[in-house]
């Protein structure tokens, strides 16, 4: 059909009665409709239905609807403006055509920014630079650098001068470059969830503070846990402009706890930053230092550095690390003792160990635990007084938080292995609590309510009614990258920037101070940052830029601030380092510890952050929902962690639906059973169950906050648990978890390691028939080493691997069958009881064979060696025989089983431009980030200079927080790599079947106390 | 005996023979080539190819769609990376052998008795061939570069990997493919001729005269003729033994604990006789009832083909024997556990079914009523290709899914695409058998006339 006969068979049906039939005996001219047409001009009420012209469109009804679905912004614009149609279509046919002009979706902002390596002006097209900045969760900073190519941000790693990284990362900051370009993204103002615009926000704003008293009564802010010197300055001119509004303060994985038990031992809020390299005795009480508390990777780092063996050219000692805890963490998988406790029992355990050291008067506890391992702490403590460190856990009560500073006060363990801060930002009027404020809105009290980030409608403690409360706000605004459950409630939604398109500033777990600089512009016009929210509640015109700037220009003594700034922005860290206060143990402790508050009654019931979505804002990151967790292997749900012996005691099994009862309210998901769990304790994941704002993460897992409550939000007592007879499926990557058949982790005590170095040999057959010699690499010859005994299972290698390599995620289902695309992957293995096993840690890339066997099967030549020994796959020479995976005996390599590419236009920003996406059909693995070695060659040879040792690296061995993954030249003999293959702990895994790993292992070795060693009983 | 002729000499006389010497040259032409030549086309032939050809619609439904969204429709997952493609692959080729074997390597130790069976079973061989060949072309990531795995000159100045056995599989399919098929026609050729001069439809005989190339019968004719057989048969003959042997390569050349056995050469060929004999019975019995040649393919025929199908299942049984044996002898830990996991594992209901079907029921083929009795003829060799197809399954599956790490253990259980696909090529396969029978002489008429003829000598 041509226009014009397309026109006329519209018209006849536009018709419809009076048209009978068309073509010969009603024929029509083409230019009869033109002609009878616009003369008359358009004729909105007239019977004609036809149209030919974006014109004649803007006077259908479903223009708007049409309008509304592709050009939302557009549609509330025209609402707003009160332009007729004609006229609005002439500026959006010149948008649009703009939009081509504009091209990309990203642009720097415009105030300078200062790059990490390479200023602005050296930009290379292809190079990447790097801009340091630091990333907030859970109100602690991270520093991070920000990788951008031609002004694409598309990596975060950790900024090596920041106290808090050293360069390391974990996975939600590797993750946290998905969260700029996650398509779920708001972009919109929002009215009561329909489209507005900002300017309409902000006299709607101005309206309702215009109708509070001066004083500001009625107007609530709430913010996340503020780490940001210039927003607490905000709050505090607010507070100060308007004495009688309040400010509260919400953080679903809060410090709380910490700073009531500080409160108590030395009578003020501080902070504890701890000294992991000057203990030599570590005693975890619940304390996720490793992976789960912020400062881990700092921790982790200075953990390993305590444990780290080498027998040629460094340290034979090791520390000595003791966990209780109740659910399995990286930290009772890298305990030389572990004890899983139920949580009663651990505050139990907590006043025994003070007792038994001389702190706290209190009744002797007595609980049910192994004596042999309470004595030995007791004992190696006392030991190990001024070089040990007892630390308690995030959600430990206050009063187990204060005994265990009471303990390294008693040790003398204050000054050396822990330290004090003064809880950062000093708060400019204590914040009022979440309960607080529903009480306020419940009371009718708060008017107006400014919602700073966080998702607290979601994140709220079940037992409040945070989310009927919000709804009786008359005016209420929810500042949210997010239209997620809370907005959904408030009353406008405006949404909010990335940390990598703001500028504002962060502190970190010891109070380093970093500039939050952004390398581009917002990607959306409507995004605003908590800053610029707070100037706008100010009155404050300025710009985020100019008022985070004079918050450090009136601190700042010096002459040259412009250096000062230029220096901050360069290096990502402000003015000084944390500052340390005194420590003062009270005297009358004792009578300040609040009494046991939990008993021991039904089962216990944990509460614990996701590994990966942590609080649930990540539940929207298909990088985060399917990265296996690194105990339970999970991938794509939470579960219901019980231990076998409960499992038996209930009549479940894996995946079988349960029911649980606790506190007045219900709550249904699948039971995983979790070896070394203590029995009779669940352990519920928090962030999964979203409900909106997260479209890939809603309907994932169950919402644990549903029965979580203000009073125990970590710990609880009294649940029931019964099986609904129902099954739910979860992923897992891994289905096996022994390690005995071929011994992939080499395991010896210190002792042992010491009377026999070479034992990595003892299980193994080893010998070496070669028909042919071996490849003589004249130029590079790459290798790595990975220590499995500072490998603390973070998962920042998986994650890291993923974003630099384009790794596609595969979805729920695909990983069901065994299809997830990680280049590099963590097993786990256990050994021993499954009440209580020894966890290892595996990180498994690709071995790099000398004599490869994937290559021999191989019958296109698409993976091949090169000629510095990197086994190579040519993705488009692969036909997909898949042999070359069967064959692999390290199952490393992975397949395109269908087409795993993510086509969303926005998504393709955050892809890698120097690695290639793969398409369906083709095998893929491992690279040894060989695009990393190819920049280094070009660099090093522009120079006439060998590659330096530790110029490359891999992005797993740059995000690995105790550098456990060591990468460089074989051929280079004082390169790192080859200091840890020197040591007699190094094995190749399988070695016995003559594949010769160019990557290979550190045995993991233990430390146990005497009294505890099993291997010697 | 399904059905009786009585016009059979063999029946009436009862003492049917492998050599039907009292049969006449003149009746075996008119009788098979009645089969080709009649107008009559019986009703069961069209249901059957009719439901075959829908089967073989299947077959390109799941193809297209394989290709289209991916090998991953099939239940695989790393480390199972093949399952149902390739144990077809093996499972089709096995097929074909029997045809071979029956034509070529019995023409050469002049087992006369062949003749009767020997253009049905090397129409099979043909047929199966075509199956199996399209597996390692579908079963790739992108079978539309399936032209890399031959050398042929490239821009790029590539060859493919000479040491990969999936290399050598082309070359064993490809020249399988190209001795069998030429054998296949040039037998064909003196009955196509007979077929072209008895025919009265002039399309018919038009059609027989220009496929049977000429052959007028001429003494320097069948002189080349039998030169010509007795050539391909001797260059045929090896291809039984090679052919296979390169298939069981394609797993002993690899490092994976259950596919790295020197015994599998000699076993795959063994078990690629056995389930092509049992696919000869299943079916040749049907059909020699259905066109009434009890006469021509007798009893002795069917008992012969049972004997040797015994022979070559102790020889499978032979290789199961080793599987098991090999690794404990060795020693080897990870092999021990590899054949412990699989006789009691996740896949140990299909390692024992297959145990079952394969070595136990052929050990009835040890009873000459059994042997000579045709319907328990085919439900024993139905129940060895259910055998020897979960053999290759359990080859494939077990080996892979039980990783050397545990780590990467994970077993991977058929969808429906896969059960699909175990039996759409069936589709392909009766599809042309279906043709075969109606289209060209079933039994060779020549050779069978020279027996008759040397029979009376």
């Amino acid at each position: 059909m041509t226009n014009d006969s397309m026109a006329r068979h519209h018209h006849d049906l536009g018709h419809g009665q009076d048209a009978h039939g068309h073509g010969h005996d009603h024929p029509h001219h083409p230019d009869h409709d033109h002609h009878h047409h616009h003369p008359h001009g358009p004729q909105p009420s007239g019977p004609r239905k036809q149209w030919r012209s974006l014109e004649e469109m803007a006077l259908e009804e479903r223009f708007e609807e049409l309008l509304r679905r592709d050009y939302p912004k557009q549609a509330a614009a025209l609402e707003q403006s009160g332009l007729d149609r004609r006229t609005f279509l002439k500026l959006m046919g010149a948008s649009l055509a703009l939009t081509g002009l504009t091209g990309c979706a990203t642009r720097p902002p415009t105030e300078p920014i200062i790059p990490y390596v390479r200023t602005p002006e050296e930009v290379i097209p292809g190079r990447p630079i790097y801009f340091a900045s630091a990333m907030s969760l859970g109100g602690f900073a991270t520093g991070v650098l920000i990788e951008t190519h031609e002004g694409r941000p598309t990596r975060i790693d950790g900024n090596p001068r920041h106290p808090a990284s050293l360069g390391a990362s974990d996975v939600t900051m590797q993750a946290s470059i998905l969260e700029l370009y996650n398509p779920d993204r708001s972009i919109d103002v929002r009215n009561n969830d329909n489209l507005a615009t900002w300017e309409a926000f902000r006299d709607a704003l101005d309206a309702a503070l215009a109708a509070l008293p001066a004083d500001g009564a009625g107007l609530a802010v709430l913010t996340e846990r503020v780490n940001s010197p210039t927003l607490a300055r905000q709050l505090d001119a607010l507070l100060a402009a308007r004495p009688a509004a309040t400010w509260y303060q919400y953080e679903p994985v809060g410090d709380e706890a910490i700073l009531a038990g500080t409160s108590i031992a030395f009578g003020e809020p501080l902070t504890p930053v701890y000294r992991m390299a000057a203990a030599d005795v570590i005693v975890s009480l619940d304390a996720d230092f490793l992976t789960g508390m912020p400062g881990s990777l700092r921790y982790a780092r200075e953990f390993a550095d305590r444990r780290r063996v080498r027998m040629i050219g460094g340290q034979t000692t090791m520390n000595r690390l003791y966990a209780v805890e109740s659910t399995p963490t990286s930290v009772g998988a890298m305990a030389d003792h572990r004890l899983p406790l139920a949580p009663s029992q651990i505050e139990l355990f907590a006043r025994a160990l003070a007792q038994a050291l001389g702190v706290g008067a209190g009744a002797a506890a007595v609980g049910l635990w192994d004596a042999a391992f309470f004595n030995t702490v007791v004992a190696d403590l006392q030991e190990h007084s001024g070089n040990s460190l007892v630390i308690a856990g995030r959600g430990q009560p206050p009063a187990v938080q204060a005994l265990a500073h009471a303990i390294n006060a008693k040790l003398g363990n204050v000054g050396r292995t822990v330290v004090y801060t003064r809880s950062f930002p000093a708060a400019p009027a204590n914040p009022g609590s979440l309960p607080d404020l529903v009480q306020a809105m419940n009371s009718g009290a708060v008017r107006a309510l400014v919602i700073l980030g966080g998702n607290p409608a979601y994140t709220a403690p079940a037992d409040i009614g945070f989310a009927t409360a919000l709804s009786q706000v008359p005016f209420s605004v929810h500042l949210s990258p997010y239209n997620d459950e809370t907005s959904a409630r408030c009353t406008w939604h405006v949404p909010q920037t990335h940390y990598i398109e703001e500028w504002s500033d962060a502190v970190a777990y010891d109070g380093t101070v970093s500039i939050v600089q952004p390398p581009i512009g917002p990607l959306y016009a409507d995004v605003r940052s908590p800053i610029e929210m707070m100037a706008l509640l100010l009155g404050d015109t300025r710009s985020s830029y100019e008022i985070v700037r004079e918050t450090w220009q009136a601190t700042y003594d010096g002459d040259n601030f412009e250096n000062y700034w230029h220096q901050a922005l360069h290096n990502g860290v402000i003015g000084n380092a944390g500052v340390f206060v005194e420590a003062t143990l009270r005297d009358d402790l004792s009578a300040a510890l609040p009494p046991v508050t939990m008993t021991a009654a039904g089962l216990e019931v944990v509460f614990q952050p996701d590994a990966n979505l942590f609080d649930g804002r990540f539940a929207g990151n298909s990088w985060l929902l399917e990265l296996p967790n690194p105990i339970s292997k999970l991938s794509w749900d939470n579960a219901v962690l019980i231990s076998p012996n409960t499992a038996l005691q209930l009549g479940v099994q894996n995946e079988s639906e349960v029911e649980i009862i606790y506190a007045g309210r219900t709550l249904r998901g699948p039971v995983w059973i979790q070896p070394g769990q203590a029995d009779n304790v669940i352990t519920l994941n928090l962030g999964y169950g979203r409900e909106r704002g997260a479209s890939v993460g809603q309907g994932v897992g169950f919402n644990a906050y549903a029965i979580r409550t203000a009073i125990a939000p970590w710990y609880g007592s009294g649940a029931q648990v019964r099986a609904t007879g129902g099954t739910l499926q979860l992923a897992t990557t891994q289905r096996r978890y022994d390690a005995e058949l071929n011994y992939p982790v080499r395991v010896a005590t210190l002792e042992k390691f010491m009377e026999r170095p070479n034992f990595v040999d003892d299980k193994v057959h080893r010998q070496e028939i070669m028909l042919f010699p071996d490849f003589p690499y004249e130029d590079y010859k790459w290798g790595m080493a990975i220590d499995l005994n500072t490998c603390v299972g973070c998962n920042a290698c998986v994650i890291a691997c993923q974003t630099e390599n384009n790794i596609p995620t595969v979805g729920k289902s695909q990983v069901r069958l065994g299809r997830e695309m990680y280049w590099i992957r963590l097993d786990r293995y256990y050994e021993g009881s499954l009440e209580n096993p020894q966890t290892y840690f595996q990180p498994v890339p690709c071995m790099h064979c000398e004599t490869a066997p994937c290559e021999l099967v191989c019958p296109v030549q698409a993976t091949v060696h090169s000629s510095e020994g990197l086994n190579q796959m040519v993705y488009n020479r692969c036909v997909g025989t898949r042999y070359c995976s069967a064959n692999c005996p390290y199952g490393v390599r992975r397949f395109n089983f269908m087409d795993y590419i993510d086509t969303t236009p926005i998504l393709q920003e955050v892809r890698n431009p120097d690695v290639s996406v793969r398409a369906q059909g083709i095998m893929e693995k491992c690279s040894f980030c060989v695009q990393r070695i190819s920049a280094a060659r070009i660099a090093a040879k522009k120079e006439g200079r060998r590659i330096q040792d530790g110029e490359v690296q891999p992005a797993c061995a740059v995000a690995c927080p105790t550098q456990a993954i060591v990468f460089g030249d074989m051929n280079d003999r004082n390169s790192w790599v080859n200091s840890l293959k020197a040591q007699p702990q190094n094995y190749a895994l399988m070695g016995d079947i003559q594949t010769k790993p160019r990557t290979t292992y550190l045995a993991r070795l233990t430390n146990p106390h005497e009294a505890l060693d099993q291997s010697k009983s | 005996m399904l059905s009786d002729d009585i016009r059979d000499p063999a029946i009436r006389t009862g003492t049917p023979s492998t050599r039907p010497g009292w049969l006449t040259p003149s009746w075996v032409m008119d009788r098979v080539g009645e089969l080709v030549l009649t107008s009559k086309t019986p009703l069961w032939w069209w249901v059957c190819l009719a439901l075959s050809f829908a089967m073989l619609g299947a077959f390109g439904f799941i193809l297209t769609n394989i290709v289209q969204q991916g090998v991953g429709l099939w239940a695989f997952n790393i480390p199972v990376i093949w399952g149902v493609d390739i144990t077809n692959f093996v499972f089709w080729i096995g097929i074909g052998h029997a045809g071979t074997l029956i034509s070529a390597v019995l023409l050469l130790f002049r087992q006369t008795w062949r003749t009767s069976l020997s253009r049905f079973a090397e129409s099979m061989t043909l047929f199966a061939l075509a199956v199996a060949g399209l597996f390692p072309i579908f079963h790739l990531g992108r079978p539309w570069l399936a032209l890399w795995l031959v050398p042929y000159p490239n821009t790029l100045g590539l060859n493919p990997q000479w040491r990969s056995p999936l290399v050598w599989d082309v070359f064993a399919i490809s020249t399988y493919l190209l001795v069998s098929a030429p054998f296949w026609y040039m037998a064909l050729l003196p009955d196509m001729a007979a077929m072209r001069d008895k025919a009265k439809n002039p399309v018919v005989r038009g059609a027989f005269a220009a496929l049977c190339l000429g052959w007028r019968g001429d003494h320097s004719h069948w002189e080349r003729y039998h030169t010509a057989s007795f050539l391909l048969a001797a260059i045929g003959t090896p291809l039984v033994i090679s052919v296979h042997s390169i298939v069981g390569l394609d797993f002993a050349v690899s490092i994976i604990s259950g596919w790295h056995q020197t015994v599998f050469p000699p076993y795959f060929v063994a078990g690629a006789v056995f389930s092509g004999l049992a696919m000869v019975l299943v079916m040749a019995v049907p059909l020699r009832s259905a066109f009434k040649l009890q006469s021509l393919i007798t009893m002795d025929h069917l008992e012969n083909a049972a004997k040797l199908m015994l022979v070559t299942g102790l020889l499978v049984g032979y290789g199961y024997l080793m599987e098991a044996f090999a690794p404990y002898y060795a020693g080897h830990k990870e092999e021990v556990a590899l054949f412990n996991d699989r006789v009691a594992g996740f896949y140990a209901p299909y390692f024992w079914s297959m145990v079952v079907a394969n070595v136990a029921f052929s050990q009835l083929l040890w009873f000459r009523p059994v042997r000579r009795n045709p319907v328990l003829l085919v439900l024993i060799s139905l129940v060895i290709l259910v055998g020897m197809w979960l053999e290759r399954f359990v080859i494939i599956v077990t080996s892979l899914y039980a990783h050397r790490l545990t780590s990467m253990w994970n077993p991977s259980v058929p969808g429906v695409w896969d059960i699909a696909t175990i039996f759409a090529p069936f589709g392909l396969f009766l599809t042309l058998m279906f043709l075969f029978i109606r289209l060209l002489p079933l039994l060779p008429i020549h050779e069978v006339q020279e027996v008759i003829a040397e029979g009376h000598d």
